[in-house]
This record gives structure tokens, C-alpha cells and sequence, in this order.
């Protein structure tokens, strides 16, 4: 290890290539736990957001109105207002509302911390796009094939969690592909309430460190990486998942 | 090639539709209606209006402080169309060549506009404005005359890269979408690839990409709020201003941001609308 | 129609007594699967050819070497005594003089019916606007589409497609006419009206060379059925004699099974 941070270190001294994320201890601790923050937002809000998408898709099909409007109501609202003012008006507006409680050490903290909240403002906005790519899904399945199930005496929910969900599913994974990517993109947003996800860390960093363009590289790089593992992820996923002779499994 | 498709009929008459009885459709398309967040939006400036009521009655309430800087609040968000206009216009252009570029017959050429193409879609937006803030200069000489470069112009670059990206995947896939017969047809009649893209692919292109191209915009539009993180003073700044010059009463935090909101909401909702309907009719003539 | 191309090409010593079209040994694989191993043929000026065989015996592939839209990986294909699979082919030379007209009609869908007969001479050919126009005006006629100049294709019924896509491959005043199964996606109604459209063209005089699943049309206007199975052209011979007695097992069994 020593050996690898003197390589580091000498490499800033020749090149002015200044990776202290490597070679200072410090840094690289804060990175981590950066690039930790950032996988932990990522993977809570991909899965509650897939949750409200399934559901939000369910209770749309829903023979009450008031229901039907609610989430179409929610679904229109983020769809089509900026994900960064929705992370303001959660954590700043009803987060003020909230009150706050005393922790463990007897100090008084707000009920719900910067990290939860980005974790619910994300999640409902990419929920809300879920919901969508769900849809998008059911509709696309048979009529006849829900009416099959229907017949052999399948209540809605299960006609719902067995038959439409996972023929939608295979329907619409690219779609639901591209919002999670996009979601994993959209946790930079947290920044902006000081969750110390991984641009917030490198901000800190280049700020100490005066190494602005070295950790812009590293930035670009790690997000590409962590796309690219989710992609490969989602591929793998989508291949288990896929039939023969349904959908795209077919062409395979 | 030998699949058995039945010939398109020449205009499809509605007699000549399967008869579809007119049942109450379980999972009914999602009648996204204005009214809905309209109405959530109402709901929590009420909330937030109500919430502290009981502060004093010297106070001003929360409409009546919107009101009293809507002129400003108004002319931060007319900046924000402006900065979303001005990225969605150059990420047009240079997307547009990227995308040209991405479907080149020359390899390495293609090769390259593919990754630079992923390289930028794939990159988070605000890692690609502080990018943009940090790496450009904020001043460039000419020819002996040095020009500054504003933050905000800055800013706009900074959207303009993942636009152009965006642009060039929306080409690409465009391009791949069009069924192969095109390419044979416009070959066997001697079409150069030149003339074959321009005459007979692109236009047909058009059609295909507007809808993908009208939702970019939007994306745009409500992307442009993150310039106040690097510090361009645009409308979420203002508000904080705002916020901040009406004592920092914390009771008028919410329906300050879900002003903001509204005003994107009111921006961006017909332009999803618009989208909607420009994809159901091209669904229809395909 | 029977008017002779202008003839701006170069001079392959070429004669006309010779094949206008000629393959020799050509061989094709799409990655490890042979498609032709190894085809030869003769069509000389003229001539009606029809390329008959069960799907899946490279007859599509075969029709479309011949104007260099698939490359060919050995033999020699010639038209008019230009090679074909020359690396420094001019390919839009070759093509003006190959027309061809494809199964799914594949016309330009953004542009009228005048328009996509109207639009490789005026782009390809640099030909005046005006006498293209009056040209393509009685292409459309000859092919019995009067009033429907202004149509767009999707307004189109699938035979009239099919007769506007062999207008606009006539535009270009080609000297031979590759169909590749062109009445394979039509209603049985209209496959006749497309049929006649053919016959007319192969009775004027022009060189055809026709892949089809219509033995009745084959025998009545081929003068010479080639029959394709698995890369290879099994047996050919005038439609009388092929369809009378066929020699080989295989031309039999299919023979059986479509008759």
C-alpha cells in the first residue's frame, strides 16, 4: 500500500497528477465513503422507487376515482417539475414543518435527516416515472391473456402480481433501464442539501487539494463506471428474466 | 424477407376495425389531466401557508409575499427559458453532427462518436456543469481582444453537453429505427449514401425524432435549476434571496419552492402534453 | 420503354449477342452459413428468367448480388460485361443500369407517388424536372395508376404500391429489372394486377430476372426456370420441359407440393 501512495506521490511531483485520493489517507477515506453514500442513495431509492412504480401502476387500474386521480395527480407533478426544487421543497419546506426530536446524545435533531429526505424526494420522482414505464407495460399485454387469468378465478391483485406484473416487467425493462440510470445520475442532486454523496466529497477535496481537474477525471470516470455496472446489472437481469418466444426473448 | 406480412391496407376505414364493445377498460390509459397537480400543487402552498398561521398578523402571508416579488421571482424564471433555449439550441447543433458522425461508414470515425456519445449521456448533468464551470476559462483572448465569459454562458455549455449527446442517440436510434428496405430501395436506384441520408432517411427521420427531442427540452428546462448550485443567479436562487429578505420565516419555505414549482409545472406540462399527442398520432400513421 | 439507355457507360467489350447478365461459381456466406455455393447463369438481352426454389435457398441473396447490394465472397458476376464484385465497381453506375423492385414495395413513404418515381432521375441522374415529370407521369399510366400521382404510399393499396415501386424502378430506364418475389406480400387479388404489369414489360422487351412462388405466371412467361435448393441451382431448362419432366428428386418433391 505504501508502495502504491509513493507511486502516487511521485507521480503528482513529475506530472502534477494529483490523486490524494490515493495516496493521502485523509481523502481517500472521504472519497469512499462518498462513493459508499452514493451507492447506498442509489440502491435504497432504485428499489423504493420500483416499489411505488408497481404499486402506483396497480392502483391506477383502480375502480376508484379518487384513487385513480391521486396518483395520476402525482405522477403529472413529477414528471413535469425540477427534481432539484422538489429536493428543496421536501427537505426546506416540509421539513421545517416537521418537528424536531431529541437523539441519543440528548441534542435536538430534525425528524428526518438530509439523507432520508433525499431518499424520498428521489424515490417519488423516479417512482413517478415508473408508474409510467409500468403502464406502458400493462398495456401492452393482452387483453385476452388478463381475461385467461380472470377466468380461472384470479382475484385483480392476483391477476395483477401473477400474470400482468411480470409480462409488463419484460416489456418494459429498457424503459425502467434508462429511469434507473438516470436515477443513479439524479443523486448528485442531493449535494445541494449536503448529503456528502460523491460530488459533494470531491468538491471538498478539490477545494483542500487545489486539484480540480484531476478529480473532474475521477468524477466522470467513477459515474461511468457505476452506470456501466448498473447496466451490466439490469442486462443480467433482463436475460434471466427473459422468455423464449415472448417479447424480446424471442429474437434470442 | 420472406415473413408474410399482410399488405397495409390503403386507408384503414373504422368499419374495417375489429368490433371492440366499449367496456369499462380495467387499467385505463392514465388520463394525465392538468387539474390533478393543479390541485396538489394548491394543496401544499395551503399547507404551507396554514402551517404557520399563527405567526403574527404584521406578517405578511405567503401569497401575498409571492405576490409582492412575483416581478422578480418571474424575470429569474424568464432567465431560466433562456438558458434552456440557448443549451437546447447549441446541443441541437452539435448533436445533430455526433449523431451524423455515430452512424458514419467510417469505423474508427463511428467508434469515437459512440463513446464520446456515451461518455456525456452517461455522465450525471450537474457533474457536467460544475465540468463545464471549472474547466472552461472564464475568459478566452482573440486575436490580442479578450472577451469574459460570463458564468451563465458557461452554464449553458455545461447543458449543452449532455444535450448534444442526447441529440446524437436520438439520431442514431432515428436512423436504426427506419426499416432496411429504405437503404436497399434508395440503393438499387443508384442514391449515393449522401443523397439516400439527406433525401430519403433524414426526412423521414424528422418525424421520428421530435417527440424524444420535445421531451429533451423539457428535461432541459427543468435541468437548469442546478446553475444556482454552481452560483448563476437564476430563479432558485431569487427565491432563496427572497426567502432570506422576508426575515427567513421558515413557514414560507414551502409554498416559495412549490411556487417554483408551479411555474415549471405550468412551463413544462403542455410541452409533455404536446409530446403525447405528436407520439399517438405517428402511432397512428406509421 | 424499349428505347435503349443512353449509353454513357464505359465500353466493357460488352457485345449484345453476349449474356447481358452473367454469374459464374458464385459463392456467398453469411458468417459460417453457405447461402450459394456456388451459381452460375446466363441471361441474355431480353430474356425472362424466373428463379424458383423452397424459401431458404439464397434466391433473395442471389438476386441481390447482382446489383451489389450483398457482396459476394468468390465467382464473377457480370452485366453487361461489367464486373460486379470489382472492388473499384462505380456501384451507382451498375445500379442505374439494374433496376429492382422488393417484396415490401419499399417506397419512399414521405413522398407522393409522382415523387418516388420522379426523384432518382432528378437526384441521381441530374435529368430536367420537366421531362421527368412528363416520364413518370406515363410510367404511371402504363401501370394503370392514373390519379393517384398525388397519393402517398400509405394511401396506397399493397398492388398499387407494388406497380408504383416497378414505375419508379423503370424511371431509371434500367437495362434489366430484378423482382425479388414482389407478389409474395400481396392479397391474392391484387397479385394479378401486378402480374400483368410484369408481363407487359417482359412482352416490350425487357430483360427480367424474376424470383417467384407463382408457377403459373413461370411457365406461361419464363423462357428459362431455374430452381434453387440449398445454394445450388439444382436443374434448369424451359418452363414446357421443366414443369413436364423434371429430372432431379428435389425439383420433384417441390414441384409436388406446389402443383
Amino acid at each position: 500500500m505504501d508502495l502504491v501512495a509513493d507511486w502516487f506521490r511521485t507521480l503528482y511531483e513529475t506530472t502534477g497528477i494529483n490523486l490524494t485520493i490515493v495516496y493521502d489517507t485523509y481523502d481517500r477515506q472521504r472519497f469512499l465513503s462518498g462513493l459508499g453514500m452514493t451507492v447506498f442513495l442509489s440502491v435504497v431509492s432504485i428499489v423504493l422507487s420500483v416499489v411505488i412504480g408497481a404499486v402506483g401502476a396497480w392502483a391506477q387500474g383502480s375502480p376508484l376515482r379518487v384513487v385513480r386521480a391521486l396518483v395520476n395527480g402525482f405522477v403529472v407533478l413529477f414528471r413535469n417539475t425540477p427534481p432539484l426544487v422538489q429536493i428543496f421543497f421536501f427537505y426546506f419546506g416540509l421539513g421545517h414543518m416537521l418537528p424536531r426530536i431529541e437523539n441519543a446524545d440528548g441534542m435536538m435533531v430534525p425528524l428526518v435527516t438530509n439523507v432520508q429526505w433525499a431518499i424520498i424526494s428521489l424515490s417519488l420522482f423516479a417512482g413517478a416515472f415508473n408508474v409510467e414505464i409500468f403502464r406502458s407495460g400493462i398495456e401492452a399485454v393482452p387483453r385476452t391473456t388478463t381475461e385467461a387469468a380472470e377466468a380461472l378465478g384470479y382475484t385483480r391483485l392476483g391477476v395483477y402480481r401473477h400474470v400482468l406484473l411480470p409480462l409488463a416487467l419484460r416489456i418494459c425493462l429498457p424503459a425502467l433501464n434508462n429511469n434507473l440510470v438516470n436515477l443513479l445520475k439524479t443523486t448528485t442532486l442531493a449535494y445541494a442539501i449536503a448529503v456528502p454523496e460523491t460530488l459533494y466529497v470531491s468538491k471538498q477535496i478539490w477545494t483542500d487539494s487545489q486539484n480540480v481537474p484531476v478529480m473532474m477525471t475521477v468524477l466522470l470516470i467513477v459515474y461511468t463506471g457505476l452506470v456501466g455496472i448498473l447496466v451490466f446489472l439490469m442486462h443480467r437481469w433482463e436475460r434471466m428474466l427473459s422468455i423464449p418466444g415472448y417479447g424480446q426473448g424471442a429474437a434470442r | 424477407m420472406t415473413s408474410d406480412t399482410s399488405p397495409a391496407p390503403a386507408s384503414v376505414l373504422p368499419v374495417l376495425l375489429p368490433f371492440r364493445a366499449s367496456q369499462p377498460r380495467r387499467f385505463a390509459p392514465l388520463r394525465l389531466q392538468f387539474i390533478h397537480a393543479v390541485g396538489f400543487i394548491g394543496l401544499a402552498l395551503l399547507v404551507g401557508g396554514a402551517a404557520h398561521a399563527q405567526s403574527g398578523a404584521d406578517q405578511l402571508s405567503a401569497l401575498g409575499v409571492i405576490w409582492k416579488w412575483f416581478p422578480l421571482l418571474m424575470s429569474g424564471f424568464m432567465f431560466n427559458i433562456a438558458i434552456s433555449v440557448l443549451s437546447m439550441s447549441l446541443g441541437t447543433i452539435a448533436g445533430l453532427g455526433l449523431g451524423l458522425l455515430a452512424i458514419s461508414l467510417n469505423r474508427p470515425l463511428r467508434r469515437t462518436a459512440w463513446g464520446t456519445t456515451q461518455f456525456f449521456r452517461n455522465a450525471p448533468w450537474l457533474v457536467l456543469l460544475f465540468f463545464a464551470m471549472f474547466m472552461i476559462p472564464f475568459q478566452f483572448t482573440i486575436f490580442g481582444t479578450t472577451y469574459p465569459l460570463p458564468d451563465w454562458v458557461k452554464a449553458v455549455i455545461g447543458f449543452a453537453l449532455p444535450v448534444m449527446a442526447n441529440v446524437s442517440e436520438i439520431v442514431r436510434g432515428a436512423v436504426g429505427s427506419l426499416p432496411s428496405g429504405q437503404w436497399e430501395a434508395a440503393e438499387s436506384l443508384a442514391f449515393s449514401r449522401r443523397k439516400t441520408l439527406w433525401l430519403i432517411i433524414l426526412p423521414q427521420c424528422v418525424k421520428r425524432m421530435l417527440p424524444p427531442w420535445m421531451n429533451l427540452y423539457s428535461l432541459v428546462t427543468m435541468a437548469t435549476v442546478q446553475a444556482s448550485i454552481v452560483g448563476v443567479t437564476e430563479m432558485l436562487t431569487l427565491t432563496a434571496q427572497v426567502h432570506a429578505a422576508e426575515g427567513g420565516r421558515p413557514d414560507l419555505l414551502a409554498p416559495l419552492y412549490g411556487f417554483a414549482m408551479l411555474c415549471f409545472f405550468v412551463y413544462c406540462y403542455p410541452i409533455e402534453r404536446f409530446t403525447l399527442y405528436l407520439e399517438r398520432r405517428f402511432h397512428l400513421h406509421q | 420503354m424499349a428505347a435503349p439507355a443512353p449509353s454513357t457507360e464505359i465500353d466493357h467489350g460488352w457485345t449484345p449477342d453476349q449474356p447481358l447478365v452473367r454469374l459464374v461459381d458464385v459463392h456467398k456466406s453469411y458468417g459460417t452459413i453457405p447461402v450459394l455455393r456456388g451459381v452460375s447463369l446466363d441471361v441474355r438481352k431480353g430474356e425472362v428468367i424466373c428463379i424458383i426454389g423452397p424459401s431458404g435457398s439464397g434466391k433473395s441473396t442471389l438476386i441481390r448480388c447482382i446489383n451489389a447490394l450483398v457482396p459476394i465472397d468468390s465467382g464473377t458476376i457480370r452485366v453487361e460485361g461489367q464486373e460486379v464484385n470489382d472492388p473499384d465497381l462505380d456501384k451507382l453506375a451498375l445500379r442505374r443500369k439494374v433496376g429492382m423492385v422488393f417484396q415490401q414495395y419499399n417506397l419512399f413513404p414521405h413522398r407522393t407517388a409522382l415523387q418516388n418515381v420522379m426523384m432518382a432521375p432528378i437526384h441521381v441522374l441530374k435529368q430536367n424536372r420537366k421531362e421527368v415529370e412528363a416520364r413518370a407521369r406515363a410510367l404511371l399510366a402504363k401501370v394503370r395508376l392514373q390519379g393517384k400521382e398525388d397519393a402517398y404510399p400509405g394511401q396506397l393499396s399493397g398492388g398499387q404500391q407494388q406497380r408504383v415501386a416497378i414505375a419508379r424502378s423503370l424511371a431509371m430506364r434500367p437495362d434489366v429489372m430484378l423482382f425479388d418475389e414482389v407478389t409474395a406480400a400481396l392479397d391474392p387479388e391484387t397479385v394479378k394486377e401486378v402480374l400483368v404489369t410484369i408481363r407487359d414489360l417482359a412482352e416490350e422487351g425487357m430483360t427480367c430476372i424474376l424470383v417467384t412462388h407463382e408457377m403459373g405466371f413461370a411457365r406461361e412467361l419464363a423462357d428459362h426456370i431455374y430452381f434453387t435448393d440449398a445454394g445450388l441451382i439444382v436443374e434448369h431448362g424451359p418452363p414446357a420441359e421443366f414443369f413436364a419432366n423434371p429430372k432431379d428428386e428435389r425439383t420433384k418433391a417441390f414441384l409436388g407440393q406446389v402443383l
